[in-house]
């Protein structure tokens, strides 16, 4: 507990809410009436469009659907489907396989270009940009650009590594490759993690790095020990928001290996569960099914992160907080 | 009609798409439909079409005579391919578009769904000769013994051949048109060429995954039974058929290397595989002849049918047709246009649109292959390609035309598609051998077809 919660006075945590709170102005009246309208519309398309529809695919979990005729409840059977679907174990094996390379993958090099970046000092500006634009490109792109990159017999990627007599894989067709070659591709858009880290770098005070170096810290010790644990939040952060971004991972994956790329061609290896789950719902029109498996990704979500957060406590240092 | 609404939204929302809703549609008993159909009866204002493009002089003319035989009513089209799933959110939601255009794979999900309207009393109607629409397109949009949809356009296989590799090995394209499946591995040897392991040039391709119902008819067995209702996916035909039909690839170091090496080919290009000598041969759709012809005049090409193993011609078909949606607002009118978009009248002043383009351009004039027998018999008489190789390659086209085959309209298309494709993937990668994919394909297909099959037997 901190020592802000142990100081606080024993009878003002003891009333009930209700009776602990002050009566607001006019003015603060008048600013929160003002506020919930500036942001009315954003609650509306909340409501709407969101929580509405995620509400009802809770119920479309339980039914048989299919976008034409009237869902007809069918209790559990979508969800006892699921325990017996090959394919749903295949497209989270896939799926936990994808993040568990892809984030430690995008965490590390973001972290070193970030820590590049950092010494560049006025080019700085330049190379932020750079490394920001090709997130910009849309993740259809990513995906085409990805069987092209890749391409066993005429890609760059191989004809580089032939520059070394490195004879490369099949990225696009052996199945023990594809997902490396989605992870290596996975990093044409870790722009935004290296602004995050760059910011987090930036604000580690340059004191400790002095302090360090006159105590004989080698610049290994300086990284580990000082600039890790400071910087851990934003780590801590990053890794959150790149393992969900990976669970749900689709476009890329689906424009390579199961859309617009290959209408024919498919790669069992590329079956992430986002993937399985919009073949269920808008090819085979399984909408409740879908629902099902929506629902079983949600919840693997919140597990995943709900221990990432538990994870933290041990590992995440705060400045001014308990975790000291 | 509230539930259906809201399902249709809400999951559509829920499941990473936006779907169109609104209110509004005619209530159409069966009484109301059957006198809806009346070819003397003019329409006006506007019927709405989904899913068909008006994007080259065969649409557009068919589209301007088709048009004016609704007697002043305008056709507005929703462009694109047929978005399934905005399809039925909108059918769902009682504002359905007046008239669908889809895959004619698709006419039976749709069927079984009741998504779309069985077209007998459109057919009575309208007076729509059915018998001139070609028998395998028909077949395609028939289920449970109704028609449900109005055909058009054919797509069938040719063989497709590089005549200078063929002569540089010493073959001719009977060798590699399919009827002995030995000289066409033996022919795929003779041209294929790898120096130093890297892929040059290509000597066969068995297009697979998509051709496998077309080797598989060749070795005298469909995948699907005639009624739709059982997959033969592990028949021992389709096995030898897909051993055979793989085996091409790993001849020719494996089907990664094939793979790798067509996806980087200018396939629409002036370089395509065929005008810089890096294919043998393959087995295509027949509009690929025309692009040849288009963009490599000078490609050294070499046409025959594709032959099934006792020395016939086959192509395995496909195409589009018209449908009428559930609530269509102006199902009459609807019936109407798809009748005139598909007579042999239309056609020809649709092919006659583009020999005058052809004209225009100093190009052979290659022939439509529109699904209906009449229309394809005139426009054949009306080819301007009268040198070879096209002359050739049109004789094929229209001979494949006559050779078609189908698989029958079924209510889970779409999932019988993906378990055979991903057979025939899990093999090419390497994860299975065919009779094993084909054997798991099998009890995927079979159950998908068992339940929706079940859901229409039950209704």
């Amino acid at each position: 507990m901190s020592s802000a919660q142990l100081d606080a006075p024993v009878a003002e945590t003891s009333r009930s809410p209700r009776r602990g709170r002050r009566r607001s102005s006019p003015q603060q009246r008048s600013d929160t009436r003002a506020a919930l309208l500036f942001i009315s519309p954003w609650i509306i398309g909340f409501l709407v469009f969101t929580l509405w529809p995620v509400i009802y695919s809770a119920y479309l979990s339980f039914t048989d659907y299919d976008v034409i005729n009237p869902p007809t409840y069918v209790g559990l059977d979508n969800y006892r489907e699921m325990l017996e679907d090959d394919k749903v174990r295949l497209a989270l094996r896939n799926t936990f396989v994808f993040t568990l390379m892809s984030v430690p993958a995008k965490v590390i090099v973001s972290l070193a270009l970030a820590t590049l970046l950092k010494q560049a000092a006025r080019a700085t500006g330049f190379f932020r940009t750079a490394f920001f634009l090709p997130k910009m490109t849309p993740p259809v792109a990513i995906g085409v650009l990805l069987l092209l990159l890749f391409n066993g017999q005429q890609g760059l990627i191989n004809e580089f590594l032939g520059i070394f007599g490195i004879n490369g894989p099949a990225w696009t067709t052996d199945p023990n490759w594809v997902k490396p070659g989605l992870v290596l591709m996975s990093l044409w858009t870790i722009g935004a993690t290296i602004i995050i880290f760059l910011a987090a770098l930036q604000n580690v005070p340059q004191e400790l790095y002095d302090s360090a170096m006159v105590d004989g810290a080698s610049p290994w010790q300086r990284f580990w020990r000082i600039t890790v644990p400071m910087i851990s939040p934003a780590i801590f952060f990053v890794v959150i928001i790149n393992t969900i971004d990976s669970l749900q991972s689709f476009t890329e994956a689906y424009t390579a290996f199961f859309g617009a790329g290959n209408s024919t061609y498919s790669n069992d290896a590329a079956l992430f569960y986002a993937i399985y789950l919009f073949q269920q719902a808008f090819e085979f029109l399984q909408m409740g099914y879908a629902s099902a498996l929506a629902w079983l990704m949600f919840v693997i979500v919140m597990v995943v992160t709900a221990l990432q957060f538990w994870g933290s406590k041990k590992f995440v240092y705060y400045e001014g907080g308990d975790n000291t | 009609m509230k539930s259906r609404l809201a399902a249709a939204s809400v999951a559509s929302l829920a499941l990473l798409a936006l779907s169109a809703c609104a209110s509004g549609t005619s209530d159409d008993s069966d009484d109301t439909l059957a006198s809806s159909f009346d070819p003397d009866k003019s329409y006006s204002g506007s019927i709405t079409a989904m899913g068909f493009g008006a994007g080259d002089e065969i649409a557009t003319t068919r589209m301007d005579v088709a048009e004016e035989a609704l007697g002043g009513a305008k056709v507005k089209l929703v462009e694109g391919d047929l978005d399934i799933q905005a399809f039925l959110a909108s059918v769902a939601s009682g504002d359905a578009p007046d008239l669908v255009y889809a895959n004619r794979d698709q006419i039976g999900t749709f069927a079984s769904r009741g998504a779309i309207l069985p077209l007998s009393d459109c057919i009575d109607g309208e007076g729509i000769d059915t018998d001139q629409y070609d028998d395998s397109a028909l077949s395609q949009v028939t289920f449970d013994d109704e028609i449900y949809g109005i055909p058009e356009f054919n797509q069938v296989q040719l063989t497709q051949a590089n005549q200078k590799l063929l002569d540089q090995a010493g073959l001719t394209v009977a060798d590699v048109d399919g009827h002995d499946w030995d000289a066409v591995t033996a022919a795929a040897k003779k041209m294929y060429s790898a120096p130093g392991g890297k892929l040059k040039i290509i000597g066969y391709d068995s297009k697979l995954p998509e051709f496998l119902p077309l080797w598989a008819h060749a070795n005298g067995v469909d995948i699907l039974s005639e009624d739709g209702r059982t997959a033969q996916l592990n028949d021992p035909a389709v096995v030898e058929a897909l051993t055979w039909a793989v085996g091409i690839y790993d001849e020719q170091g494996g089907f990664a290397k094939v793979k790798a090496y067509r996806d980087s080919a200018d396939f629409f290009g002036e370089g395509n595989q065929f005008a810089t000598d890096v294919l043998g041969a393959m087995p295509m759709e027949q509009w690929y002849l025309n692009v040849v012809n288009d963009v490599s005049p000078d490609a050294p090409m070499a046409y025959s049918t594709v032959m099934d193993r006792d020395n016939n011609p086959i192509a395995f078909s496909s195409g589009s047709a018209w449908a009428i949606p559930k609530g269509s607002p102006n199902p009459g009118a609807a019936c109407r246009f798809a009748k005139e978009m598909t007579t042999v009248d239309t056609w020809k002043a649709a092919a006659q649109a583009r020999l005058d383009l052809r004209n225009k351009d100093k190009k052979p004039f290659t022939g439509v292959l529109t699904g209906n027998d009449e229309a394809d018999a005139e426009i054949q008489a009306m080819t301007t390609a009268n040198e070879d190789p096209w002359k050739t390659g049109v004789e094929a086209m229209y001979a494949a035309n006559d050779h078609t085959f189908a698989l029958p309209a079924n209510p889970a298309d779409a999932e019988f598609k993906t378990a055979w494709q991903d057979a025939v993937n899990r093999v090419l990668n390497g994860q299975q051998d065919p009779q094993e994919a084909l054997d798991q394909a099998q009890d995927e297909a079979q159950s998908a077809l068992d339940e929706a099959w079940g859901k229409w037997d039950d209704e």
